[in-house]
């Protein structure tokens, strides 16, 4: 199958900092990819640099064959790419109904649908933004990327600072995105042992490179590796 | 937590149902809308000998107030939507002033050229074009750099209209403004009745629109782009398009308000491009509270009379009473009086419960 996603030799930064050294990956269509890695070691760069956040220093994003790099962050999501950033984001302003359809774009993703993945987020749809838990706002971040109807879904640890029964509820949506809707996606998160049950393939970076790329399968049995590239980051977990 | 049941998912369906639902019209709505109606009645009181006040010799002042808060409008449109701060709101106000005048002083007696209908339109496409051609300077900088960019541009089209004598007439203004009778039927009279309906029914029909616009996904866009500019790029939203639109949108707006005076008071100035229009008119929308619309319609009604009133006391010095209830607003008041007004709806609410 042809790769969805195809990064080469990517340098980003910002401003004159440079954080991504020469990265390169691949994900095909279809399928997880769990993003892991210490912090700092450049996750949230590569992240912010597939949308356009960034200051692009050298090499290149295929996405579908076309080349990325050049194209504003809107024309990249209008493409199909889907953002969870890790802030959330949420526009405090507008109501959980008007987050969704203020970039719906037409597909399978309608706010029937979004609501039925979110039950919570159907409670509380004439909530503003302001109004919503912190576990209420990433659910709504993860259906406001899916209302975009994009074909690559970036999350950026999607689970960080949520209370436990939150992130069960959320990873069973993911679950149900991912495996289930078959939405291709790059998942960062610190806790490996949550999110390489949920993925295909893995990356590990450190210092803005690229130091394991394999099955997540491979790496969830292979302990040493583990604890050798990403130490503390497994023992407490969330 | 309860599963999703049946009836909290019906009235979203489509996203169209769901828009149509946060679109309904509020009493207060109707309370608006219903006193300017009320407003241009009063007119037919001596006829039908009742003594109401004021209000019939004030005619021409209320058109005025309409039209001032259209402006007002077209800058909500921008500063409380989309986050866009403008100075130079005057220039587009200036522009169609001068088309629909000059169309009506040079069409007289050529009957579609001087329909003032067709000279609104005139006017709202010229300046429209303008703050197209403008809107890309809008693009890039901060906040700070968008006033100075307006405001430069304000500054331009002022002293245009100030040299270009032989169109404009210069400091003199543009005289003989005489448009045909509204679809050839309703001429505008000196007492202004005729001007006032015109100007309630085509103020009313921007703002319909107006509303329209922002109580529909687009409208969210432009307010995901007034929260965070940068982040709403990246989740999906074409910033750079939506601001040329919406600021190209305000100048063709502004551009009606403006042929709309130069029609109802039969005369063009520099005074209506001047820089002193822009600011009014952003106070207005201060003083009534932005992102409302209604923000600049309240704050245009406050802020005329309240002119009108100190100026009669106190000729010299009612700008210093303006700017002590500027400040009284600002330091006390969240959102204008609009916000003054919701608070106290909801104060009275929970009093209630």
């Amino acid at each position: 199958m042809a790769d969805l996603l195809k990064v080469e030799g990517l340098r980003a930064g910002y401003g004159e900092a440079l954080v991504l050294n020469g990265i390169s990956l691949r994900l095909e269509a279809g399928r997880a990819m769990a993003l892991l890695g210490r912090n700092g070691t450049g996750k949230t760069t590569l992240i912010n640099t597939i949308v356009g956040a960034t200051r692009w220093r050298g090499g290149s994003i295929l996405f579908d064959g076309n080349e990325m790099t050049r194209l504003r962050s809107d024309q990249r999501a209008h493409r199909g790419i889907g953002w969870v950033p890790q802030e959330r984001n949420i526009f405090k302003s507008l109501t959980v109904d008007e987050n969704l359809t203020a970039i719906m774009r037409p597909g399978p993703w309608n706010l029937k649908r979004l609501y039925e993945m979110f039950p919570r987020l159907a409670e509380r749809r004439r909530n503003m933004g302001n109004q919503l838990s912190g576990g209420e706002q990433q659910m709504l971040a993860v259906a406001r990327a899916l209302a975009l109807n994009p074909r690559l879904l970036l999350l950026d640890e999607p689970l960080e600072g949520l209370a436990p029964i939150i992130v069960d509820e959320l990873l069973a949506a993911l679950r149900k995105i991912i495996r289930e809707e078959q939405m291709a996606a790059i998942v960062v998160e610190q806790s490996a042992k949550k999110i390489l049950p949920l993925t295909d393939s893995v990356v590990i970076l450190e210092r803005g490179a690229v130091v394991y790329d394999g099955e997540s399968e491979a790496l969830a049995q292979d302990a040493d590796t583990m604890s050798r590239l990403l130490g503390v980051a497994e023992r407490g977990g969330h | 937590m309860s599963a999703v049941t049946s009836e909290n998912l019906r009235p979203i369906g489509t996203p169209s149902e769901q828009l149509v639902a946060a679109a309904r019209w509020r009493w207060f709505e109707f309370l608006f809308w219903g006193i300017a109606i009320l407003c241009g009645l009063s007119m037919f009181a001596p006829m039908l000998g009742f003594n109401v006040p004021i209000i019939p010799s004030k005619m021409m002042l209320m058109s005025e107030i309409l039209i001032l808060g259209l402006l007002a409008l077209s800058i909500d449109l921008c500063l409380g939507y989309a986050g866009l701060v403008t100075l130079g709101q005057g220039a587009f106000f200036g522009i169609g002033a001068y088309t629909a005048g000059l169309l009506a002083k040079h069409g007289a007696g050529v009957a579609p050229l001087s329909d003032p209908i067709l000279g609104l339109l005139a006017a709202g496409l010229v300046a429209g074009f303008v703050g197209f051609a403008t809107s890309f300077l809008v693009l890039r900088g901060s906040d700070l750099t968008r006033l100075m960019v307006t405001l430069g541009v304000a500054l331009i089209v002022e002293e245009l209209v100030n040299k270009l004598k032989d169109i404009t007439g210069g400091s003199d203004g543009l005289q003989g403004v005489m448009s045909s009778p509204i679809l050839g039927i309703w001429e505008f009279d000196l007492f202004g009745k005729t001007a006032f309906w015109y100007t309630l029914i085509v103020v009313f029909v921007c703002f319909w629109f107006c509303r329209r616009l922002v109580n529909s996904s687009y409208g969210y866009s432009l307010r995901a782009i007034k929260g965070n500019a940068l982040r709403a790029r990246a989740i999906g939203v074409p910033v750079n398009a939506r601001l040329i639109q919406v600021y190209t949108l305000a100048a063709a707006i502004a551009g009606i308000a403006g042929g709309l005076l130069a029609q109802t008071t039969q005369f063009a100035s520099p005074d209506m491009v001047a820089f002193h229009r822009s600011a009014d008119s952003l106070l207005m929308v201060i003083f009534g509270g932005a992102g409302y619309l209604y923000g600049g319609l309240i704050g245009s009604v406050v802020f005329r009379i309240m002119q009108d009133f100190l100026s009669n006391i106190t000729p010299q010095y009612w700008l210093f009473w303006v700017g002590v209830v500027l400040v009284l607003l600002v330091l006390f008041v969240r959102n204008g009086i609009i916000g003054l007004l919701s608070a106290a709806v909801s104060r009275s609410k929970g009093a209630g419960k």
